[in-house]
């Protein structure tokens, strides 16, 4: 407000305005970071899927995400994969490989190697998918439960 | 959508599975088969497993590339009255190992069982997901 002339009304309307932008802002954040999550869970429990479905798959190996820091990532945006400078059309595209949401993906490291080079271990693949699908619903029931404290407050 | 493609995904290899265990029924419905259509007594099948990626994707399923004979040799038994005995009385039997057999199949059977349980826990979390906001 440089001009100390200006109407009531017109500042009104801007402090309407600010609060109603602020507010929408703060419940987009409220539920960003389950957001997130909830898509890495669902991309972690595609890649764990593929690790159950190619078990008998001759030299398959075992792919996971590490879920933490594909989070802190995600969130901080730093998840973005880094591409070589090419000044050429022939010059290497220098592909940092598979991510999800930008986080690289890993090859887990075997403790009973098989002689067919497959890396999947049932017992480790079938924890960590009922531990995700556990993590998941947990964070759905924390949305539910965000998204009720705000009709809650909207409706008061 | 991730978790409807785990849906895809678990489906691939739970259809490759089946085929596999089809064709360890096949070998055991003709582990005494001695001729088959082409007068050749019944060969031994495997099924050969590959990942199956697609593209722009870090999910990949499974599918059955391809069905080998195996080519190992064939039992012979020495019993002059059988109908199909050779000169010498030997018949050939097929190179069905039962032993074999029943290992593949509770393997896949039991690899199709993960693959159920896949299934079923990702229709429950879309289910639940669906009740967001209820």
């Amino acid at each position: 407000m440089e001009n100390p002339g200006t109407s009531m009304q017109a500042i009104t309307k801007v402090v309407m305005k600010g609060r109603v932008l602020t507010m929408g802002g703060r419940i987009d954040e409220m539920f960003q970071f389950h957001q997130v999550a909830l898509n890495l869970r669902a991309a972690r429990q595609e890649l764990i899927a593929s690790n159950i479905a190619n078990a008998d798959t001759p030299n398959y190996k075992a792919k996971d995400i590490d879920f933490s820091s594909a989070l802190k990532g995600a969130l901080g945006g730093t998840n973005a994969t880094l591409q070589l400078e090419a000044t050429a059309a022939k010059h290497l595209s220098g592909d940092a490989g598979e991510s999800v949401m930008g986080a690289p993906v890993q090859y887990r490291v075997p403790v009973q190697p098989s002689a067919d080079g497959n890396t999947v271990d049932m017992d480790v693949e079938r924890a960590q998918f009922a531990d995700n699908a556990m993590r998941y619903e947990a964070s759905v029931r924390f949305v539910s439960n965000k998204a009720k404290d705000v009709l809650a407050a909207l409706q008061n | 959508m991730s978790l409807f493609n785990v849906f895809n995904i678990a489906g691939s290899a739970m259809s490759a599975q089946a085929q596999r265990l089809n064709v360890v029924a096949s070998n055991l419905a003709n582990a005494d088969s001695t001729t088959g259509p082409d007068g050749q007594p019944y060969k031994a099948k495997q099924v050969v497993f590959e990942t199956m990626q697609q593209p722009g994707q870090v999910g990949a399923g499974v599918k059955v590339t391809a069905v080998v004979e195996d080519n190992s040799p064939m039992r012979k038994v020495y019993d002059p009255k059988h109908p199909m005995a050779d000169q010498q009385g030997y018949v050939t039997l097929p190179n069905v190992n039962p032993v074999d057999e029943m290992v593949n199949m509770i393997s896949a059977s039991r690899s199709y069982q993960n693959n159920v349980d896949v299934l079923n826990t990702s229709k429950s979390m879309l289910m639940k997901t669906l009740t967001i906001g209820q």
